[in-house]
């Protein structure tokens, strides 16, 4: 079947409404394509990929969301998020391209620590390191990897620091540890939920980073293939406006151009508040909102594109996390920008065989204020991107050496740097928050009983985490509403 | 139909649904999930692949009787069966 693109659904009514053509709803949309449902893909852009797409500026391409794929494992590694995410969208692992990194690290005032695709090479770093911290890592370790139920068990959920505290006692090594799950995965401040700590754990440390060596493009095109090939209509600079609710449930979704059409269930990949703020209700004059679950953590990227490789610069880690204040401090910043903490990433840096980006590419990643980012005046944002720009690349350096900045300057072609106004416009994410509210929905529930969340915001974050959402809340809430049980029992053990 | 051809169908959708199993030696007697790494969800797709590929129900209390390849032929066949001859 063709794959229809279009730019207002074809239709009156389907069997499935899904907002937001990002990771999460694409995977949704192909999982509940492939299985017969009529399935229309509603995205407000006219680019497919939400944070985790790609622009063009001066000839060259650039990729937004993509360090590095986190979960990698190799071929024959089972039951793992990216081997379950594979078989339900039916991709061939070939067709990912998925290389691998060339190690790590973690790099704070006078300690660092490498990491690769390899656990034990964590293992031995922290042995080395921390002398007297090794077992207790090793437990935590084994406690993350039993605890294993992603999708999210019920009960509370205690915080990933104490929890790192009943095993380690040296705070450096704990902040060591944490600076990258919280990097790549945290939408609180200062610490994590446990349940997300330990998803971040496996996704980072136990399993791995990878990356297409045509990057973002590349995972995309994919999930498109895999769309028309599955049958889903997609319709883009089509966003939606509001969600008219009657009696508990969805009764109409009407878009931007005033247009209302209709669905058995409603699929969100907008984000929970956002999506609840698109509800309204007719008896009542003001929808039930909890605007206090709202994530403030947003980042700005800097890229410079250089003449060479990193390697030639002598650098051969894939990314770095760095710190250079006294405690890791991760939260909304009070300045623009944090530059004291941040990631480096050389997309260059993963094992392609024997082919290479032709240019060098360097980026850096640094919280940011998005309230102070949005009011700026157009031409003091500018200077202020300029200011930052050069700020964020003198720390980042002092984690480079021996690269000095005029090597760097003599050597760079183009440079681009985006900030929590370009992630707010460009996927509607309050407060630019790439790692959406701090209260996850795991169970992808709202109040009203035919609409569910995905994505960002049900729990699973990333590039792996948002497909995974978007295929486990298709499952869950539209093909298996009844048959979770009894699926279970089939596969529990006697 | 035979149940060989059957035990054939059901081993052709594994192998769409996990291409990275290896389905060589599967032992008809025993239970799929002790021999390859499927979890509920896999089993699932195995039901859903069954309607869309073949127009076969399986009603979910009978899930149970996917288990193993030679439960799978004995519950399937006579569904296959069915279907030819209308
Ligand atoms: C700078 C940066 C670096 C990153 N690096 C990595 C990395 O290295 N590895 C990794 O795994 N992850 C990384 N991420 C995170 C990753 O990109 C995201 O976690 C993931 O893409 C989230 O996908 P999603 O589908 O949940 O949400 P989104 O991508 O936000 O998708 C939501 C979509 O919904 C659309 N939408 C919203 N409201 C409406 C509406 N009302 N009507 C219609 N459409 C609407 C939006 O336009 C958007 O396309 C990074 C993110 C950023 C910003």
């Amino acid at each position: 079947m063709p794959e229809t693109v279009l730019q207002a659904p074809g239709e009156s009514h389907y069997d499935v409404l899904i907002i937001g053509a990002g990771m999460a709803g694409m995977a949704a949309a192909i999982r509940l394509a492939h299985f017969g449902k009529k399935v229309c893909l509603l995205e407000r852009h006219t680019v497919i990929g939400g944070l985790n797409s790609f622009y063009k500026l001066g000839g060259r391409k650039y990729d937004v969301g993509l360090h590095a794929v986190t979960n990698y494992v190799p071929r024959g590694v089972r039951g793992t998020p990216l081997v379950k995410l594979l078989r339900q969208l039916r991709i061939h692992r070939e067709e990912l391209d998925l290389c691998e990194q060339l190690g790590s690290k973690v790099s704070f005032p006078g300690e660092e620590l490498t990491f690769t695709n390899d656990f034990s090479v964590l293992e031995s770093e922290v042995a080395r390191a921390f002398p007297g911290q090794v077992d207790g890592f090793r437990a935590l370790a084994g406690e993350v990897a039993a605890f294993g139920d992603l999708s999210g068990g019920g009960g509370g959920d205690p915080s990933a620091r104490s929890v790192i505290r009943s095993h380690i006692t040296d705070r450096g090594l704990e902040d060591m540890l944490l600076c990258p799950l919280m990097y790549y995965g945290s939408a609180r401040e200062g610490d994590m939920d446990y349940s997300q700590f330990a998803i971040m754990f496996q996704a980072v440390y136990l399993e791995g980073f990878a990356r297409p060596f045509e990057g973002v493009r590349r995972l995309t095109r994919t999930l498109l293939r895999k769309l028309r090939e599955a049958g889903a209509e997609r319709c883009m600079g089509c966003g939606v406006r509001e969600l008219r609710i009657d009696r508990g449930r969805v009764a109409g979704v009407i878009l931007d151009s005033g247009r209302e059409v209709t669905a058995g269930a409603v699929l969100s990949s907008a984000g929970v508040t956002e999506t609840l703020r698109l509800c309204r209700e007719a008896r009542e004059p003001e929808p039930p909102r909890n605007d206090d679950n709202v994530g403030r953590l947003s980042f700005v990227e800097s890229i410079t594109v250089f003449r060479g490789q990193p390697r030639d610069l002598g650098c051969d880690n894939t990314i770095i996390f760095y710190n250079d204040a006294g405690r890791f401090d991760y939260s909304v910043p009070g300045d623009l920008v944090d530059p004291r903490s941040g990631v480096i990433c050389f997309p260059n840096n993963f094992d392609y065989g024997d082919r290479q980006l032709p240019e060098g590419f360097f980026r850096i990643t640094c919280l940011a204020n998005c309230d102070g980012w949005c009011s700026l005046p157009e031409k003091e944002y500018r200077a202020q991107k300029e200011r930052w720009f050069e700020t964020m690349v003198a720390r980042a350096l002092k984690f480079l050496r021996p690269v000095n900045r005029e090597t760097l300057n003599e050597r760079t072609l183009a440079r681009d740097m985006f900030t929590p106004r370009t992630i707010t416009r460009y996927t509607g994410h309050i407060n630019g928050a790439v790692y959406g509210a701090p209260k996850k929905v795991k169970d992808g529930c709202t109040p009203y009983e035919n609409l569910f969340l995905c994505g960002t915001d049900q729990g699973f974050l990333g590039i792996t985490g948002a497909m995974l959402s978007g295929i486990s809340m298709a499952n869950r809430h539209v093909l298996s509403r009844k048959s979770d049980k009894s699926l279970e029992k089939m596969t529990q053990a006697p | 139909m035979t149940e060989e051809e059957c035990k054939q169908i059901v081993v052709k959708i594994i192998a769409d649904i996990a291409p990275d199993e290896d389905l060589n030696d599967l032992k008809d007697d025993v239970r799929l999930r002790d021999q390859l790494d499927l979890d509920s969800m896999d089993f699932l797709d195995i039901v859903m692949e069954l309607r869309k590929q073949h127009g076969i129900e399986v009603p979910e209390e009978d899930y149970p009787k996917l288990a193993s390849l030679d439960s799978c032929a004995e519950y399937l066949t006579p569904k296959f069966l069915e279907k030819q001859s209308v």
